[in-house]
């Protein structure tokens, strides 16, 4: 009972959010707002007892990637007032297929699933069981070469996220190390001979 | 009554429904759209996360695991490419980006 | 005795490509020593073979001596099949290609391209023994296209005058229309048995009898009729039956050398070589054998005639040659395959004699070949006379001479046959051995006897020929002459072909003949008796009255069957068919395939319009690329939402 209520009353939460998301004027409440549904994700995903993608969630989420957002939003001078130009033009059309991606998942849940026990809850899991160990047990023997992926792509990411922003301003004095070690002695110093001048 | 698999499938139907019709209605601004597929991902982890305890499955949740490393860096790249445009055109208007125009 | 084989073969080969690509260096003298050195060889080599498998019994010798290549079962193999048919064949060219290589040395004296002429007759010689040797259709084919490449080059062998090279183009061209249909028998010998080996496929040649195939939907042809019809059209090609004949009185442009060699003596008579080679697979087949017979029937009376109205001295003795071509090929046709090669063995002599003689004419007369303008020359070059007329009276089949001999022993066998079109033919021959006598004897009275027709300063340096002219002939006047009768009885009724020559007991019209057959000399005396000769002695008897009592009654004749002489003039109108109809239409078939096929259809229809097409497309197609990010997120979604719907409303 405790559960239901529960469940009802963070998926309101995080309906509620998300159309913040969308519907929010200024991009920093739209940031807010996916805060918030990612908040409420992570306690309905602690109701399906995924506890470690949870934190993982929250911390990750909320704690890295959301403030990249924010602060994204915060350096760039946005025009929000054109950009919120024609908002009402395409809303009906967004309701509306909204509507039937809606329906559609609801058909398939509700009819098209009948042989699936649909609201039949497993057994909870006992109190010293670890979903965090229970991944890992399985992400480093079964999955660890699509560990070993994201891994790289998370450097690649990280590389590329660089490369994109990093920026030359023009007349900035540094180092530049090849030439450095490539120099030689003759490039630096140039010995002349010359006459010596004679006494008068 | 209690809360069944289909609460939690609907739920997250109605999350990507919902971030279907921001798509819709932000057109214009990057950030935004940014956002929402953000918030669609969230609806698929949801289901991967609700199968995987109803089915006593743990690789729904190695899933999302996956899917959560791909959408950060997703995110990051997006936001490194929208400072450059930023940078470079001072705006990041959907409309002012035209440049694929056939 | 591979490698005595191997020798033969490869002799003259070897001695073509030193003297071809080091003429320079050995000169000469060095070439025509190296080339003549071989083909002695070759020839000596060959006299061996043949004295060994008729004299002493050596058995048949059928192997492979290199596999050339073995793709999915189909072996490609260079192998010599020598029986008693191969080795009579060797010895024929390697002695006839001898001859010619010593007189050449004589006729090309002066020559700039002596050397390139020598290699090429050697390469002549190699091809023609790799033909006539082999054991394998796909080397019969190397050695079938070998020698009508040696015979293009030599027929455009003086490459600046311009009437040579349009002469070997339209030999060349002429014969990749037999070759065509040659290569399509071997083709479907391969596709029918799956081995191009001739044992093999002759020991499957009856399974083939029973099957059909259809070339036009709804009619059955029998596959042997078809094979041996398509290798047949080859040999017409090759030994010029009409209507492919076209090639050889043209070719007379080449060194008379080369004429006797190749378009009298060996290459033409590859196709009569082939037939009877191929017995095995003719005789099962009716309808081939009595194709054969008809063309070779057309081709001995119709040609024949049209050496009465020659005046090229050459031409006269190439429609002859094409003439006789014809005996040769009645002979397959009525399945005796034994007579046409003994025409052909004794034809090689007395033509190449003939060749000759007319090439030592030619010399004496400054390469004037003109017949109108010659005459007496009887006094001049009295060596040249009296082998022109032995081998005259060879070509006329006189009793006696060795022509006689072939000549009508093939006549009787025509008209023992039974085979479909065998009574046309007999009376075409017939009829032909007047023609022939006429022709013969008009070009023999024109040239030796008569008036002086030349001018002056011809007549005061006219001479007999050197040693090394006139040695050739009296060498092949010998065995014109005489050599009927000594191989008359061996090769016709003898057996001497054994197994090489296979033969259906109930067409085999040599067999029949031979029950009457009392010796050489009883045959002159029955030949004395027969229709042959009195026809033959007629032809002599007009040609004289005509041609050396009433010098002025010819172009009476002439004007008089005016209509007839046109036609034969203008040769059939052969020629003019050829350009107007054949060329012709070829051109303007290509001109509708450039024109509409390829420039229309091909050009801007499938490559301009394909690219205009897809421009025209993308112009339309361009206004839905907006490059606006959010028209393909929606039509992404849009895709989605209906792809869902889709799945759910069908499953």
């Amino acid at each position: 009972m405790f559960q239901s209520i529960l469940f009802y009353w963070i998926a309101f939460v995080l309906v509620v959010a998300a159309l913040g998301v969308i519907s929010a004027r200024n991009p920093v409440h739209s940031v807010m707002f996916l805060v918030l549904a990612f908040v409420s994700s992570a306690v309905l995903w602690m109701l399906l007892e995924a506890e470690f993608l949870a934190i993982v969630l929250v911390l990750v989420y909320v704690g890295a990637v959301m403030v990249l957002f924010l602060f994204v939003v915060m350096m760039l001078d946005i025009n929000v007032q054109r950009l919120r130009e024609g908002w009402t033009r395409y809303a009906p059309l967004g309701i509306g297929v909204a509507l039937v991606v809606i329906l559609e998942i609801a058909h398939v849940v509700w009819f098209k699933a009948q042989g699936f026990s649909m609201g039949m809850a497993p057994q909870p899991a006992p109190a010293d069981y670890s979903n965090t160990e229970a991944l890992g047990a399985v992400l480093y023997t079964e999955y660890v070469y699509p560990l070993e992926l994201a891994a790289v792509l998370l450097l690649v990411a990280i590389i590329a996220a660089i490369t994109l922003t990093m920026r030359q301003r023009p007349g900035l004095k540094k180092q530049n190390i090849a030439k450095q070690i490539a120099v030689r002695a003759e490039d630096r110093v140039r010995l002349v001979k010359m006459k010596s001048e004679k006494e008068q | 009554m209690s809360i069944g698999l289909s609460h939690y499938l609907l739920l997250s139907a109605i999350l990507f429904s919902i971030s279907v019709a921001g798509i819709f209605i932000n057109r214009k601004n990057v950030i935004v759209l940014l956002m929402c597929i953000e918030l669609m991902l969230l609806a698929v982890n949801f289901n991967f996360i609700a199968f995987s305890h109803y089915l006593g499955d743990l690789s729904g949740q190695i899933f999302v695991f996956f899917i959560l490393t791909v959408a950060a860096a997703e995110s990051a790249i997006g936001l490194a490419i929208l400072i450059l445009l930023f940078r470079n055109r001072a705006s990041i208007n959907v409309e002012d980006m035209d440049g694929m125009r056939g | 005795m591979e490698n005595i084989y191997l020798t033969i073969v490869f002799a003259p080969l070897l001695a073509a490509i030193v003297t071809g690509l080091f003429g320079r260096q050995i000169g000469r003298a060095g070439a025509h020593w190296l080339t003549i050195l071989a083909v002695a060889l070759s020839c000596g080599l060959s006299l061996y073979v043949l004295k060994g498998i008729v004299a002493d019994g050596d058995p048949v010798f059928n192997g492979s001596v290199y596999t050339w290549a073995d793709i999915d079962g189909l072996h490609m193999e260079v192998g010599f099949l020598i029986d008693r048919l191969t080795a009579l064949m060797m010895a024929v060219v390697s002695f006839v290609s001898l001859m010619v290589h010593i007189y050449t040395i004589g006729y090309m004296r002066d020559d700039p391209g002596y050397q390139r002429f020598f290699s090429y007759i050697s390469l002549f010689t190699f091809s023609m023994l790799m033909l006539v040797m082999s054991n394998n259709f796909l080397q019969l084919f190397f050695g079938w296209e070998a020698v009508g490449l040696v015979s293009y080059l030599l027929i455009g062998f003086w490459y600046k005058r311009p009437t040579a090279i349009v002469a070997n183009l339209k030999a060349f061209l002429v014969n990749r229309v037999g070759d065509f249909g040659f290569i399509l028998g071997i083709a479907g010998i391969y596709f029918y048995t799956g081995t191009l080996d001739y044992s093999q496929v002759f020991q499957q040649a009856p399974t083939l009898t029973s099957q059909t195939m259809q070339i036009l939907p709804g009619m059955d042809w029998q596959v042997l009729s078809v094979i041996c019809i398509c290798l047949f059209i080859g040999a017409m090609g090759k030994s010029a039956q009409v209507p492919l004949h076209v090639w050889l009185p043209d070719s007379m442009e080449g060194p008379t050398p080369i004429s006797a060699l190749i378009h009298a003596a060996t290459m033409v008579t590859a196709g009569i070589f082939m037939v009877s080679r191929m017995s095995p697979l003719f005789e099962l087949s009716t309808t081939a054998l009595g194709f054969v017979l008809v063309i070779g029937a057309m081709t001995a009376f119709f040609m024949g005639l049209l050496g009465v109205v020659q005046n090229d001295i050459k031409r006269v003795v190439a429609y002859s040659t094409i003439s006789q071509l014809g005996y040769m090929t009645v002979a397959l046709g009525a399945s005796a395959y034994a007579a046409g090669i003994f025409h052909l063995t004794t034809h090689a002599f007395f033509k190449a004699l003939l060749f000759l003689a007319a090439g030592s004419v030619i010399i004496a007369m400054h390469h004037e070949q003109d017949i109108r303008k010659m005459g007496g020359l009887r006094k001049y070059m009295p060596v040249t006379y009296w082998t022109a007329v032995v081998g005259s009276l060879a070509l006329i089949g006189f009793p006696g001479f060795s022509g006689f001999f072939s000549k009508d022993a093939l006549i009787e066998a025509v008209h023992l046959s039974q085979a479909p079109g065998a009574g046309v033919a007999y009376w075409a021959i017939l009829l032909s051995v007047f023609v022939t006598a006429l022709y013969t004897f008009r070009l023999l009275f024109l040239t030796f006897h008569g008036k002086e027709r030349m001018d002056r300063h011809t007549r005061e340096q006219l001479k007999e020929s050197p040693l090394v002219v006139t040695v050739p002939l009296v060498l092949l006047a010998i065995p014109s002459a005489i050599i009927g009768w000594f191989t008359i009885e061996p090769l016709l009724f003898g057996g001497f072909f054994g197994g090489s020559i296979s033969v259906l007991p109930a067409q085999d019209v040599l067999a029949r003949l031979g029950h009457e057959f009392h010796g050489p000399a009883a045959f002159v005396l029955h030949g004395i008796k027969g229709p042959a000769f009195w026809l033959s002695i007629a032809g002599v008897g007009t040609a004289w009255w005509v041609y050396l009592k009433n010098p002025g009654l010819s172009t009476k004749i002439s004007r008089r069957i005016n209509r007839l002489y046109e036609l034969l003039v203008n040769k059939y109108y052969f020629d003019d068919f050829n350009e107007k109809i054949v060329a012709a239409g070829g051109r303007a078939v290509g001109r509708i395939l450039w024109q509409i096929g390829d420039e229309k259809i091909i050009d801007g229809g499938l490559v301009n319009g394909t690219a205009n097409g897809i421009g025209w497309i993308a112009n339309r197609v361009r206004g839905i690329q907006t490059g606006y990010l959010y028209h393909y997120a929606f039509t992404m979604i849009f895709g989605f939402a209906v792809l869902a719907a889709w799945l759910l409303l069908s499953g």
